[in-house]
């Protein structure tokens, strides 16, 4: 890919480098459990180019989609009609999922801690909040029950890479463990940002720095990081966005720019 | 008995029949066919001290609570779909403002288990979340209970439990029913089934009455069967602004609108007073939206190929 990098007329954008990252991360996956937004987006991008056999499962019950415009929500009609299948919640969330049969689940929270549990609740108290966010939707059972999970965000502050949660929606399979119960997937293994992606492998394991994008130095990255970021033995640059990753994407994937901003 | 007997009847009929001040009150629809017309005659009468319960507890949740007809909310997410916040529910739960409002706080599979503990009276429905939250802290109805069946490797298995819920009324809003109450749904059928047997009553609103000979041509597609409903109500668009598949789509410029609307107290009450308190009904509401307006969420068709039921010879 490297012969065709981006060329300077089209600057890229920080949704189209997320995206263009997370897709390149679902190489040989086979089922995404994906929102709206950027996940959609790193789907049908991996779908085109590394993944072409991915399924998309969204939170409203679609598998197989088949849409004619791209969707502005997990609900829209266009999943619908045209679609292989549409489930019940019961049949979604109970056979689905907590059967087993999601490899990568995409979540994005307000803030992350280095076990990779996530808070999408409050900042602050959550009996008297200084905000109140719209809490789990199914992110507590994608953490719980898929094989793996992505999270993608947008902004890497100490805020929200943060040393202690403000609450835990969402917990990883660490904090599961030490509440009694063995976990069944490897809870968060993939952090893509703005400034690199971390990385984890499963139980016991810390989120480390395994790659920044161009221009970003490990020093910024750590400075971002509410605690003491691990950093890989060797770090390595992200490979900008190719010309034909971004051509697939703003022309193919999302032409009306819905997402793409 | 006649089974028909008094179903069909007005939104205004029904809200007054079937939702009382204090009710447990579920309204779903998973983003599709959301119970927002009867919602809003909910709020015409001037229902206190609701509870309700809801998934995505999004827009109408938000008009309700402005109105002042929620003191307590049970819900796995409060957010403006992907368009934002609401407003009303950020000022209630952050501020208390103008007055607190109670919050049980659940993920979207702990609702769903709520509703099927509730349909199936069970005590309570087990799952494979919550391990390590911080939710059970703050919704005790969320607990961890052993499972009196050793695991494969002959260990004691620990698992949460979520209560059922069994509303005073479930309301679900589809395309279309007969007289009796056999309702059909398609596209995304969420938990409308569930909720509507955990409750005590139930009310359908549909876009639609339809023959019984409509109905019976195809019985897998009817989700929720006249057992199971009390009142049939007729309210074409009575979702809006989430959609109806097949009917209308989805107004996604009142999503968006609706976090610039929910932000300021005094604009919402005025949305209030215009759109809810100054209809006298949702035919009112949808003739005030005037007809290029649902031109714009006009959809085509994409129909299904009929399957055979077969018939003995």
């Amino acid at each position: 890919m490297s012969e065709e990098r981006t060329k300077t007329t089209g600057a890229v954008t920080s949704s189209e480098l997320l995206s263009v990252v997370a897709a390149r991360e679902l190489a040989g996956r086979r089922t995404v459990f994906a929102g709206i937004g950027l996940p959609t987006l790193a789907a049908e991008l991996a779908h085109l180019t590394v993944a072409p056999e991915i399924e998309v499962v969204y939170e409203s019950g679609v598998c197989g989609a088949h849409p004619s415009h791209l969707p502005e929500t997990i609900a829209d009609a266009v999943l619908i009609t045209g679609a292989e299948a549409v489930l019940s919640m019961p049949a979604l969330f109970g056979c689905v999922l907590q059967g087993g049969h999601i490899d990568v689940g995409f979540l994005g929270a307000a803030q992350i801690d280095r076990w990779g549990s996530l808070n999408t609740s409050v900042i602050g108290e959550w009996a008297s909040p200084a905000v109140r966010l719209p809490g789990s939707g199914g992110a507590v059972e994608v953490m719980a029950n898929a094989r793996e999970v992505f999270v993608v965000m947008r902004r890497h502050t100490p805020r929200s890479f943060a040393g202690e949660l403000d609450f835990c929606t969402t917990p990883g399979p660490d904090r599961a463990l030490a509440d009694g119960i063995r976990p069944f997937g490897a809870g968060v293994t993939r952090v893509i940002t703005e400034l690199g992606v971390l990385a984890r492998d499963g139980v016991g394991d810390e989120l480390r720095l395994v790659a920044v994008h161009p221009g970003v130095t490990v020093e910024q990255v750590r400075a971002a990081t509410g605690w003491e970021l691990k950093v890989a033995d060797a770090v390595t640059t992200v490979e900008p966005p190719t010309d034909a990753e971004l051509r697939l994407l703003r022309d193919d994937v999302d032409p009306h720019r819905v997402y793409l901003r | 008995m006649d089974r028909t007997a008094g179903k069909v009847m007005s939104m205004r009929e029904a809200v007054a029949a079937f939702v009382h001040d204090g009710d447990t009150v579920s309204l779903e629809g998973f983003t599709h066919l959301i119970p927002t017309a009867a919602g809003h005659e909910i709020i015409r009468q001037g229902r206190r001290d609701l509870t309700v319960v809801r998934m995505t507890a999004d827009i109408v949740v938000d008009q309700m609570l402005a109105a002042g007809c929620v003191t307590r909310l049970v819900s796995s997410f409060v957010g403006n779909s992907s368009a934002g916040s609401l407003g009303e529910l950020r000022r209630r739960i952050e501020h208390a403002d103008p007055e607190p409002l109670a919050f049980e706080e659940y993920s979207h599979y702990g609702m769903i288990c709520r509703y099927l503990a509730g349909s199936q009276r069970l005590p309570f429905y087990p799952l494979r979340s919550y391990a390590g939250s911080d939710l059970p802290s703050v919704s005790p109805g969320i607990r961890k209970v052993a499972s009196p069946y050793p695991a494969a490797d002959g260990s004691t298995e620990q698992i949460y439990v979520v209560p059922p819920v069994n509303p005073d009324v479930t309301i679900i809003h589809a395309q279309r029913a007969d007289r009796r109450g056999n309702t059909q749904i398609w596209g995304l059928t969420g938990i409308q089934a569930e909720a509507v047997y955990a409750a005590e009553k139930a009310v359908v609103v549909v876009e639609e009455l339809v023959s019984d000979e409509v109905v019976r041509a195809d019985p897998n597609r009817t989700l929720v069967p006249a057992h199971a409903v009390d009142a049939v109500v007729l309210c074409p668009r009575g979702a809006h602004p989430s959609f109806a598949q097949g009917y209308y789509d989805r107004d996604n410029a009142f999503y968006r609108a609706w976090s610039a609307i929910s932000k300021d107290p005094v604009r919402l009450r005025e949305w209030l007073a215009e759109w809810v308190y100054g209809t006298a009904d949702h035919a009112e509401y949808v003739t005030r939206l005037g007809e290029e307006f649902w031109a714009g969420l006009a959809v085509g068709e994409a129909l299904s190929e009929p399957v055979n039921y077969g018939r003995r010879l």
